[in-house]
């Protein structure tokens, strides 16, 4: 079995005796409410996820993250895992002492071991990771409201959301025993934010074809406008693997963590997070984890260059397509037909085809799938 | 942010014919070429033990069961 990130998975949530006495605790501790995309955070930190980290990170890493991609320790990392609070909030909390963080409603997830304030520049986080300063990027906007100081130190989780989707919530240890269970010694990752479409099969039984098997592994956490919803996303798999997979092939589980929409830093941390939950490869096709034009199509792939220590394999794809001539999905490596040979696998395509009720071609969607999404009254966000 | 190195010695024959293999390539210096080998050496050698405990994975066990992705 490949070794998480860093050699061993982190385990930081709070069970039994610990879990009862931290609770007693928390009524005495100052309290910071943190919205729904940090809780996420700090339970995959706390799961294993996000392993090695055992908690938010602190200047030196954010610092080497930003400027090498890599924590002090030069292991790979790319994205910052960080936790903002404003100037007075930040000034309630004391280094060295524990604070405990609360969701929305006001409930406490967990305590943060506080061991360092530090302050940042946002123009610099967002140009490092997303490239850009172009706050129409949803990633830039999102580090232009954030709060002036990062909060940084280990946690300890003292409660597991329930999400609308547990029947599909797999930790880490979760997964590992699961494949080592199926016999799988090699397992693709496939990372999606979508409905499958027949493209997205046929990348997904290419890599099938020399591995033991697939993680399907939809993010489930905000997204953008048009996206599709969560809970079509899994329905539209399910059907999927329902009608057209080897049941001993396939697993599904959901990943609850925010996009960035980084692009090719957020390809390796998406590389480095399904390592933890061990998987041996992972599919990385045009324009992973992009946005808009702000990438190249294939800079994703690329930057995996920098990192012959990720210990994880890419399996690099060129976009797919369906040539009428050679009656087949193929791509520009093996197929020579003209573009008017081609259908493309178009997402908005897609999309106008089931806004409008229409059922997209068997080219292009499986009709199981897409009976499956036009069943819902809006399958989309807005 | 200054970036943190230290120096460390090769002969003089190996330096230079690094110098010829990153030659039009992306690797910008004789120094990220080493790293880069070096990194890629040590990811090989990386060891780490993944022991659950026989309780926790009975646990685990029975909850992946219970979801049907174990039968």
């Amino acid at each position: 079995m490949i070794h998480p990130h860093g050699g061993r998975l982190t385990e930081r949530v709070l069970w039994g005796d610990r879990r009862k006495e931290a609770l007693d605790r928390v009524k005495t501790l100052p309290v910071l409410k943190i919205p729904a995309e940090s809780v996420s955070d700090v339970e995959n930190i706390a799961t294993g996820v996000f392993s090695p980290l055992e908690g938010f990170m602190g200047k030196a890493d954010f610092r080497n993250v930003l400027n090498e991609m890599r924590l002090q320790n030069d292991l790979p990392w790319t994205i910052p895992i960080v936790l903002d609070a404003g100037r007075e909030e930040a000034a309630r909390f004391q280094e060295g002492k524990d604070i405990v963080l609360q969701n929305e409603s006001g409930r406490p997830v967990a305590i943060l071991h506080l061991e360092e304030k530090y302050e940042f520049d946002c123009d610099e986080l967002a140009e490092k990771v997303f490239l850009t300063m172009d706050r129409a990027h949803p990633g830039v906007a999102k580090v232009a409201g954030m709060k002036e100081v990062l909060l940084a130190g280990a946690i300890d989780v003292l409660e597991i959301s329930p999400t609308p989707f547990d029947r599909y919530k797999l930790a880490p240890k979760e997964t590992r025993i699961l494949f080592r269970e199926k016999g799988w010694k090699t397992v693709v990752a496939f990372q999606t934010r979508n409905t499958p479409h027949i493209g997205h099969e046929y990348v997904q039984k290419t890599a099938m074809t020399f591995t033991d098997g697939i993680f399907v592994n939809p993010v489930i956490g905000r997204k953008k406008k048009g996206d599709f919803k969560d809970e079509v996303i899994l329905a539209s798999y399910d059907e999927l693997i329902k009608h057209y997979y080897l049941k001993e092939r396939a697993v599904m589980a959901i990943l609850q963590m925010e996009m960035r929409y980084a692009g090719p830093r957020e390809a390796i941390h998406h590389a480095i997070v399904r390592k933890n939950f061990g998987c041996t490869h992972i599919i990385i096709g045009r324009d992973h984890a992009g946005v808009g034009s702000y990438y190249h199509p294939y800079a994703a792939q690329d930057i995996f260059e920098e990192f012959p220590d990720l210990g994880i394999v890419p399996l690099f794809f060129r976009a797919f397509y369906y040539c009428r001539k050679c009656q087949s999905v193929v791509n520009e490596k093996i197929c020579p037909h003209p573009p008017s040979e081609q259908i493309q696998f178009s997402g908005t395509k897609i999309r106008d085809l089931l806004v409008n009720g229409q059922v997209p071609p068997p080219e292009l969607m499986r009709p199981e799938v897409a009976k499956i999404i036009m069943q819902f009254e809006n399958p989309f966000i807005e | 942010m200054e970036k943190e190195s230290l120096s460390v010695s090769i002969p003089t024959s190996l330096y230079k014919k690094i110098e010829e293999v990153i030659k039009g390539t992306d690797i910008p210096s004789v120094s990220s070429y080493v790293a880069k080998v070096l990194r890629e050496k040590l990811a090989q050698e990386e060891t780490a033990g993944e022991a659950f405990s026989k309780e926790d994975e009975e646990k685990v066990k029975e909850r992946l069961k219970a979801l049907g992705y174990l039968d």
